[in-house]
C-alpha cells in the first residue's frame, strides 16, 4: 500500500466507526446532530470538496469530485428541510471513497504483479577488472565486444556469445518453456535467460538498449498504448455519459416538480442520479482486462504488440501459415536409408565420412543422423563437384554421394525406389557401384498436428499454408497436417499475392504465421502478423503484431484463446456496467432505488469488474 | 518528435481526461495516456520547443484534474 492509500483508508475506517456509532445516539435537535455527523463527513471527504472547489474555478462542471459534492450536500439540505436523516449523506461519501479506495488498490497491485511477470530487466552486469576480480556495472555501460561473466543464477544482461564455459539456460521467463536449454562456448546467448549452472563468459554482441531482453521490455510496457476500439468506445461513452446523466438530473430536479409541487421527491431523485454519474467502473475495467491479458501472453511468451492487436487477433477466421519454420523445423533430417547390397548403418557411415569436411545443409543432417563420425576411418581426397554432390577415399574405397547426375557421371546404376519420396533423395555408390540412397526432408514439428486441430476446435474456419517449396512436398505436408488450401512454389512476392487475395474475400480477420525471417512483407500485410521462434530476430520483432518467443506451433492457438478470453471479460465488463449504471438511473427516476442502492450499485459494478479483468491474467490453462 | 514522460494519476477517467487536455495543447500532434503503465506519450509538432510544450500540457491537465502529475525530466 502507498502512503497515500494508508492515509486514506484510516480515514474512511475512522469516518465508518464515527457514522455508525451516531447511528445508534439518539439526537433530538436537528442542528447538534448535523453538526454531529459533520465530524465523519468532512473526515472522509474534505478531499472531495476541495477538489469539486477547485473545479468550479477550472469551469469544469463534470468533474466527478463536483458532482459528488454535489449530491451529498443536496443531501445533507434534503435532511435540513426534511426528516433530519444525514446518514445517507455520509454514506454516499463513504462509500465512494472506499471505492475509489478499493480502486486504486486493485490497479496498484495488479499493475506490480503485472510488471513483476515481465520482471526480466538485468540489474546489472559482471565485468572482470584488472585485478581478476568481479565488478557489478551497470549493463547500459557495457560496450560491445566486452566479456561479462555470468554466474550461475544470474540472468544474462547481454546478447553475446559464449567464449568460455558451458551450461544450462532457463528461458521461461521469455518463452514460456520450462525445459532447461543446454549451450556451450561458441553458442549464442541472449538476454534475459538465467544462467542455472557453470560459470559462463560471454562476448557481447550488442548494447543494452538493442538487446533481446531491453526490446521486449520495451514492446510489452508500450503494448497498452495501443488502444483497442473497446477502449476508444469506453472512453467517447465515458465523454457523453456524465454530462447526459447531470442534464438528465436537472431535468428530473425541475420538470416534474413543476408539475406535482413536490420540490423534495424530484431533487432528491435528481441527486441520486448524480451519485451515478461517474464512469470510473466503466472506464478502469477495460484498459485493466487488456493489461493483465497481455501480462498473462507475455508470461506465456507470447508478445502482443498492442491491445488493438490483443481484440483483432480475437476475431480471427483465417489462419495463413507459411511452411518451413512454422510448421516444419526447417531443418533437414534424415527420414529413410534404402541400401543397397549393404546394410544401414554402413550406408549412413560412409555417407557421413564423405560430407566430413562439408558444411552443407545436407551434409550437416548427414552426420547429425551419424553421431559418431569421427571414428578411425581414413578419409581421404574429399572434393566437392559442384551440381553433382561429393566424393572422397574412405578407408581406400572410392564413395560418391550426391545427386543422380553424380551416378551417371561414376556409372553406377541407380536401382529404381519402390517408395514414393518427397524430400531429397542422395545416392551413394562405392567404387563405381551403387549401394543405395538416403532420403533428407524438413519434418513436420511434433506439435503441428495438435496446433491445427486446436485452431479448428476453437473455431477458426479456414487453414491455408503458403510455400515456395514444391507442390509434392507442400501437399504431403498439407494432407498429414489437414490443411484446407495450400499454395506451393511461390516466390516471396507470391506470398503477398495470396495473402492479398484471401484479404480481398472479406472472410474476416485473416492472420499470417511465419518465422520471420523472409516473412517481414507477408506479415505487415495480413490483419494480423505472428512471427515465431523469434528470440533473438530483430526483423520478426520488428514486422509482427502478436510474436512468439519459441516456435512451438500450439502457441498459435493458445494465442488466440487468451485474445478469446480477454475480449470476453472486456465485452462481460462493457455491457455489465453499462447495464448496472442505466438500471440505477431509471429505477433512481422511478424512486425505487434510494441513493444508498444507487451508490452500493455503483461501486459494486467497480469492484466486480476489477475483479473480473485481473481474470484475464490467469491463461495457464487455455 | 516524440517523448514519453512518467505520470501520477489515480483513476483512469482523469487519465483519459489528460489525455485530452494535452492533446488540446498547443504544439501537441497527439498524445495518448496509458493509466495502466502510468505513462504519457507526447508527439510534438515541428517547430516546438518540448519543454516549453509540456509546461502548458501540464498546466491544462492541472485544470482537468487537480491531483495529477507529470515528471519532466
Amino acid at each position: 500500500m502507498t502512503k497515500k492509500q494508508k492515509k486514506n483508508l484510516t480515514r474512511i475506517i475512522i469516518s465508518a466507526v464515527l457514522m455508525t456509532a451516531l447511528i445508534f445516539i439518539p439526537i433530538e435537535n436537528k442542528w447538534l446532530k448535523l453538526a454531529l455527523y459533520m465530524i465523519p463527513y468532512l473526515t472522509v471527504g474534505y478531499d472531495i470538496l476541495i477538489k469539486a472547489f477547485k473545479g468550479i474555478k477550472n469551469l469544469q462542471p463534470f468533474d466527478e469530485c463536483f458532482l459528488m459534492a454535489i449530491a451529498t450536500v443536496g443531501a445533507i439540505a434534503v435532511g435540513i428541510w426534511g426528516d433530519g436523516d444525514f446518514v445517507e449523506a455520509v454514506a454516499v461519501m463513504l462509500f465512494y471513497q472506499i471505492g475509489e479506495w478499493f480502486q486504486s488498490y486493485a490497479v496498484g497491485k495488479s499493475r506490480k504483479n503485472i510488471s513483476a511477470l515481465m520482471d526480466i530487466r538485468p540489474d546489472y552486469a559482471n565485468i572482470e577488472n584488472d585485478d581478476g576480480e568481479l565488478e557489478q556495472v551497470d549493463p547500459d555501460e557495457v560496450e560491445i565486444g566486452t566479456i561479462i561473466v555470468v554466474q550461475s543464477g544470474e540472468k544474462i544482461p547481454i546478447d553475446g556469445v559464449i567464449v568460455e564455459g558451458e551450461s544450462s539456460l532457463n528461458t521461461s521467463a521469455l518463452t514460456g518453456e520450462s525445459m532447461p536449454r543446454n549451450v556451450l562456448a561458441g553458442d549464442e546467448v541472449i538476454s534475459g535467460c538465467i544462467n542455472l549452472n557453470g560459470l559462463l563468459k560471454v562476448r557481447t554482441t550488442k548494447e543494452f538498449g538493442e538487446s533481446t531482453v531491453s526490446k521486449i521490455l520495451d514492446l510489452v510496457e508500450n503494448a497498452s498504448s495501443k488502444k483497442s476500439k473497446s477502449e476508444n468506445f469506453i472512453s467517447k461513452f465515458a465523454r457523453i455519459y456524465t454530462p447526459t446523466v447531470v442534464f438528465s438530473a436537472l431535468v428530473l430536479a425541475i420538470i416534474p416538480s413543476i408539475f406535482t409541487g413536490n420540490w423534495a421527491t424530484w431533487i432528491y431523485r435528481a441527486l441520486t442520479f448524480l451519485v451515478i454519474s461517474c464512469p470510473c467502473a466503466l472506464v478502469i475495467s477495460i484498459p485493466l482486462s487488456f493489461f493483465a491479458g497481455i501480462g498473462g501472453a507475455s508470461k506465456e511468451g507470447i508478445l502482443v504488440k498492442g491491445s488493438n492487436y490483443l481484440e483483432i487477433l480475437s476475431k480471427t477466421k483465417t489462419v495463413v501459415f507459411d511452411k518451413t519454420g512454422t510448421l516444419t523445423k526447417g531443418v533437414f533430417e534424415v527420414t529413410a536409408i534404402h541400401p543397397e547390397i549393404v546394410d544401414e548403418n554402413t550406408l549412413l557411415h560412409l555417407a557421413a565420412h564423405v560430407e566430413r569436411y562439408s558444411n552443407h545443409p545436407i551434409a550437416l543432417s548427414l552426420k547429425s543422423a551419424y553421431s559418431n563420425e569421427n571414428d578411425g576411418c581414413h578419409v581421404m581426397k574429399a572434393e566437392n563437384i559442384a551440381g553433382q554432390g561429393v566424393k572422397a577415399l574412405v578407408n581406400n574405397n572410392m564413395i560418391c554421394v550426391g545427386n543422380e547426375k553424380m551416378m551417371k557421371a561414376v556409372g553406377a546404376e541407380i536401382q529404381k525406389c519402390p517408395h514414393e519420396h518427397s524430400g531429397t533423395v542422395i545416392h551413394v555408390s562405392r567404387n563405381g557401384k551403387y549401394i543405395g540412397h538416403i532420403v533428407i526432408s524438413d519434418v513436420i514439428k511434433p506439435t503441428s498436428k495438435q496446433a491445427l486441430k486446436e485452431l479448428k476446435k476453437s473455431g477458426i474456419k479456414k487453414t491455408v499454408m503458403l510455400t515456395g517449396d514444391s507442390k509434392k512436398v507442400a501437399d504431403k505436408v498439407a494432407g498429414e497436417l489437414n490443411i484446407d488450401e495450400v499454395h506451393s512454389e511461390l516466390l516471396p512476392e507470391g506470398k503477398v499475392n495470396e495473402v492479398e487475395k484471401i484479404l480481398s474475400e472479406k472472410s474476416g480477420v485473416t492472420a499470417f504465421v511465419g518465422d520471420g525471417i523472409n516473412d517481414a512483407p507477408v506479415l505487415s500485410r495480413a490483419d494480423i502478423g505472428i512471427a515465431m521462434g523469434a528470440m533473438g530476430s530483430d526483423a520478426a520483432i520488428e514486422a509482427a503484431d502478436v510474436v512468439l518467443m519459441d516456435d512451438d506451433p500450439i502457441k498459435i492457438a493458445k494465442a488466440i484463446k487468451i485474445s478469446r478470453k480477454c475480449m470476453r471479460i472486456v465485452n462481460e465488463n462493457i455491457w455489465f456496467s453499462i447495464g448496472v449504471k442505466i438500471a440505477c438511473l431509471i429505477l433512481g427516476a422511478l424512486g425505487i432505488a434510494n441513493m444508498w442502492i444507487a451508490i452500493f450499485a455503483d461501486v459494486g459494478v467497480m469492484v466486480i469488474a476489477v475483479l473480473n479483468a485481473i481474470r484475464a491474467l490467469f491463461v495457464k490453462k487455455l | 518528435m516524440k517523448k514519453t514522460y512518467k505520470i501520477e494519476v489515480d483513476c483512469a477517467n482523469c487519465a483519459n481526461k489528460m489525455e485530452d487536455a494535452a492533446k488540446k495543447t498547443e504544439g501537441v500532434k497527439n498524445a495518448v495516456v496509458n493509466f495502466m503503465t502510468l505513462k504519457m506519450s507526447v508527439e510534438f509538432e515541428e517547430g516546438y520547443e518540448p519543454k516549453e510544450v509540456m509546461q502548458n500540457v501540464l498546466k491544462n491537465c492541472k485544470k482537468v484534474e487537480d491531483d495529477c502529475e507529470i515528471y519532466l525530466k
